[in-house]
């Protein structure tokens, strides 16, 4: 079974990932690819992400394991930048093939959640020329509880 | 050979610096000493978690870091 996790430090295009990704799974049935990019807030001007490499890449790839053990896929792509980005840049991406659509949307879903809240990443934004600090959000509990 | 201490998230900023050298042994008194005012506070903060050469520490009160050893300071993660 194919797992593909890495983080990037440049700007990438999910399309071409994508493209490899499924061309590595003949016969799959359906595949479901998730890209998050940063959102034009207000006047956000920048976003950066910084992660510990012993802890996120390590971190990323037991949920990668943990989503092929949960549903029934014949791969999942994992993609994360770190580093500064501007609004409208990919900064997540996430793909599963599977025999049946359903876990391939559920596998994407159940990982993203845990991308979101359970990471090893730090985020500070810029407005107005000034640096801070996102903090953990409530959602983000709410959000992996669905999962058990 | 020293003890490298890595400070993740706004601690870097608290600290001035991505990162600082201490003497070897070291535990978690002996670092509290070396980290001051509102960076001290913070390292303390029930929700700061302390990696131990790249596994997160039960009870970062435990801390026992040996020369060579590299402890990273985890605040919280951010949202989505």
């Amino acid at each position: 079974m194919a797992r593909d996790v890495r983080l990037l430090d440049a700007p990438f295009n999910p399309a071409s990932y994508v493209e490899k990704f499924t061309g590595a799974h003949p016969g799959l049935g359906g595949v479901c690819t998730f890209v998050g990019e940063v959102r034009s807030d207000d006047d956000v001007e920048a976003l950066e992400l910084s992660h510990y490499e012993p802890l996120t890449l390590a971190g990323m790839e037991k949920l990668a394991d943990a989503a092929l053990q949960r549903f029934d896929l014949m791969g999942i792509l994992i993609l994360h930048r770190v580093g500064a980005m501007a609004p409208g840049e990919p900064i997540v991406c996430v793909s599963a093939c599977a025999r049946h659509r359903r876990d391939a949307i559920q596998a994407v879903d159940f990982a993203m959640d845990h991308l979101k809240s359970d990471a090893w990443f730090w985020k500070r934004e810029k407005r107005g020329g000034t640096w801070s600090w996102i903090e953990p959000r409530d959602q983000d509990h709410a959000d992996l509880a669905r999962w058990g | 050979m020293a003890v490298r201490v890595v400070f993740l998230g706004k601690l870097a900023d608290l600290a001035n610096a991505a990162e600082l050298e201490l003497e070897a042994p070291l535990d978690w008194a002996g670092l509290l000493d070396h980290l001051h005012g509102a960076l001290g506070e913070a390292v303390a903060a029930e929700k700061v978690k302390l990696a131990l050469n790249g596994a997160v520490l039960a009870d970062k009160t435990q801390l026992s870091a040996a020369d060579g050893d590299e402890i990273a300071l985890l605040p919280p993660v951010s949202g989505g």
